[in-house]
């Protein structure tokens, strides 16, 4: 048996090279990590990650995206599962630019789930799907023995076709482009937490879990290829998403912590939990990178839209430091926001 | 949000900042004893904005950071135990003991939970009559009165399941081991503000009176740390050495009687070792011996084990406020809020970690 050289050399305990950790599935550095040194390591991949891939086929650009959904619970204010796993794959794809085309629908169920349950979350896939305008035209369904699961998971896949003109990638933001969030940040993350018994208070927070591909086919139409780069905060919230892009673009990011929109309810409970608004996830919002000139136009087309109504300029990408993004405090200073480390959790006091 | 906007106002922060540069003629040396003021200071960047020679060092009021290594280490042994459901505030579950975090025992499969207080530990403990239910009760006197509360409620309900892993420690003997160590530099403190909400200011009389030190009760807000900098600098150029009170929405000087009750009833003072510091007389919280049989640690008999701190980490000296985290050849490399060698790099209040978490230290320019 080989020794492991971390175990080796260092005398602190190293569990998380060894086994996964909750936090490995944050949506932060150690999720970051899992997936270089595992996952792309083991597949070969290169280039950045996206969201979703694009595909030529023939003529024609296929985006293609997948997602597993595990939300706990199941059923909460704004949502359940089944809505959440169609809006999740098919933001996926637009963040690539793409009009969503078609879903195939997996469940994982444990035994012993009311068959009453799956059918209301089935009816919520079928719901969200005719009102994102997309088909299910595939799917599967597995059962496993009772503790194998935890009642009930979802994986959806999508394909759809790049809109003409639309070349979003995270790779793509440059200098200068202006950074815009289409809508609060933060509000599923925080639904979420809420929805969870044991909180023991009521914060009347609803999910933003919303498809966003029209909002994109807006902002697409308004400026073309200057929208640089799209991506959707979930988990890991807006912070990770920043430092993503500012990662794979090489690229800095600036923004001004007083005009992040957080909803009051939103930042009243992250206060009470002692969480940052920018690591809480949210679901129906997004951050594009967007050329300066394009920039007023885009945000007006995407404030023409329901769920781009909230629309506003948080910051603007810079050219150094690399990777870096900062935030102008509220008193006038400047930190580094970095990507949550792992599991978030609440302070003691 | 109402009682927190008015206190991040930026007008106001650049007025008050305006009045401290004004004020300060001379280098002081300031300590903000709590864990989340360092966190506001570090996060805001206040320490940026201030006059220069006017320095803040950031104190040992992290409740994560100076529970011992000891406590941390029966708290793995106890969760290990097939029987226990193991409950804890968050942010002790990752400080590294010896060998092993909670977290990691976690994933292996021992029943640890986060709770968010030590009534829903009870809880569990009611709804789990055939399993031992142990609540990690840390934290400075700001946490006490929940978890006395707990055990008052758990004595009531007669719950023979239910014991509390007891490692509490107090503020005051802190600042005075700090103002006796012969290499102290601190000539001001800002209180924390929760811990006087609960027990008041008048155990910090006698300091102010006895070391001739400034001692201002300060909140957690932007607005109320520059505030309270201005103050303790005022005093020092004054050449006063009072207890103020800058917290007054929340802090009276009597404090909160009813949660004093509760701590007195439950709670006697013992001496307690403090991770990264030492022992420090009468300084922690032990259970009264009238609630002996809710006592963990006699509960699973953890009394024997040994203990060994990472010998890189400097937590110590960054406790004392005697270095900074930028000071420390771990910090940054083999010490990350990932790989976390001491416990400041752990909460989000500890010094080290507020420190990471913001960059530091920053090639940009402050501007």
């Amino acid at each position: 048996m080989s020794v492991d050289p971390v175990a080796a050399t260092c005398p602190v305990p190293r569990a998380e090279t060894e086994r996964v950790l909750l936090g490995h599935g944050s949506g932060g550095q150690l999720m970051a990590e899992l997936i270089d040194e595992v996952i792309t390591d083991e597949l070969g991949t290169q280039g950045p990650l996206e969201d979703a891939a694009v595909v030529g086929v023939a003529d024609l650009d296929l985006v293609f995206s997948t997602d597993g959904y595990v939300v706990t619970p199941r059923f909460f204010p704004g949502g359940d599962i089944g809505s959440l796993a169609v809006h999740g794959t098919v933001n996926d794809l637009a963040m690539r630019g793409a009009r969503p085309v078609a879903l195939s629908l997996a469940y994982i169920v444990e035994e012993g789930l009311p068959i009453d349950e799956l059918r209301r979350i089935t009816r919520s896939v079928a719901k969200a799907a005719a009102e994102a305008g997309v088909q299910v035209v595939t799917g599967d369904t597995k059962v496993v023995g009772r503790g194998a699961a935890d009642g009930i998971y979802v994986t959806t896949t999508g394909i759809g076709v790049r809109l003409e003109g639309a070349y979003p990638s995270a790779a793509a933001a440059v200098p200068g482009d202006v950074v815009l969030v289409s809508g609060p940040i933060a509000v599923h993350g925080m639904a979420i937490l809420n929805a969870r018994a044991d909180l023991g208070f009521d914060s009347g927070i609803t999910s933003d879990s919303r498809p966003l591909h029209r909002l994109v086919a807006a902002m697409i139409e308004a400026g073309g290829s200057a929208v640089h780069s799209l991506r959707d905060p979930t988990r890991g919230g807006l912070a990770s998403a920043l430092n993503e892009l500012a990662a794979a673009s090489g690229v800095g990011v600036d923004i001004v912590e007083k005009d992040l929109p957080v909803p009051a309810r939103v930042a009243a409970a992250c206060e009470l939990l002692g969480l940052d608004p920018l690591h809480v996830a949210g679901e129906g919002c997004l951050v594009a990178f967007v050329a300066p000139e394009s920039a007023d136009g885009v945000l007006a087309a995407m404030r023409n839209l329901p769920e781009g109504v909230d629309a506003c300029r948080i910051g603007a990408v810079t050219d150094a430091p690399i990777g870096r993004v900062l935030a102008r405090t509220l008193i006038g200073s400047r930190r580094i926001v970095d990507m949550l480390v792992g599991e978030q959790l609440p302070r003691i006091c | 949000m109402r009682y927190l906007d008015e206190y991040r106002d930026a007008e106001l922060a650049r007025r008050l900042l305006a009045e401290l540069h004004r004020t300060a003629t001379r280098p002081w040396t300031i300590m903000e004893v709590c864990g989340g003021q360092t966190h506001t200071i570090v996060r805001q960047g206040i320490d940026e904005l201030l006059p220069p020679g006017v320095r803040m060092i950031h104190g040992p009021g992290c409740p994560v950071c100076v529970t011992p290594l000891s406590a941390v280490d029966k708290a793995i042994a106890i969760a290990a135990r097939p029987e226990v459901i193991f409950t804890s505030y968050g942010d002790m579950l990752r400080v590294p003991g010896t060998r092993d975090d909670l977290l990691a025992l976690r994933a292996r499969g021992a029943d640890v939970r986060v709770v968010y207080t030590p009534l829903d530990a009870v809880r569990i403990a009611e709804q789990n009559p055939d399993r031992q239910v142990v609540f990690f009760a840390v934290g400075f006197e700001t946490t006490a009165p929940a978890n006395a509360m707990a055990v008052l409620h758990a004595a009531d309900a007669g719950l023979a399941n239910f014991s509390v892993l007891v490692s509490h420690v107090l503020v005051p003997p802190a600042i005075t081991a700090i103002l006796d160590a012969e290499d102290n530099q601190v000539q001001a403190f800002l209180a924390a503000g929760h811990v006087c909400a609960v027990m008041g200011w008048t155990q910090y009389e006698p300091i102010a009176a006895r070391y001739r030190v400034p001692i201002v009760v300060t909140g957690f807000e932007p607005l109320d740390l520059v505030e309270g900098i201005l103050m303790a600098v005022r005093q020092l150029e004054d050449g006063r050495a009072e207890v103020e009170n800058q917290y007054v929405r929340a802090v009276r000087r009597t404090g909160n009687p009813a949660a004093q009750q509760a701590m007195t009833r439950v709670f006697r003072v013992t001496d307690r070792m403090w991770r990264g510091i030492g022992p420090i007389p009468a300084s922690g919280l032990r259970l009264a011996d009238e609630f002996s049989h809710f006592d963990a640690d006699l509960r699973f008999a953890t009394a024997d084990i040994e203990v060994t701190e990472n010998a890189a980490c400097i937590a110590g000296d960054i406790l004392r406020g005697v270095k900074l985290p930028t000071d420390c050849a771990a910090y940054g490399s083999s010490c990350t809020p990932r790989t976390p060698l001491g416990a400041p790099m752990v909460s989000s209040e500890g010094t080290c970690a507020a420190f990471h978490n913001a960059g530091r230290p920053s090639t940009v320019e402050v501007s």
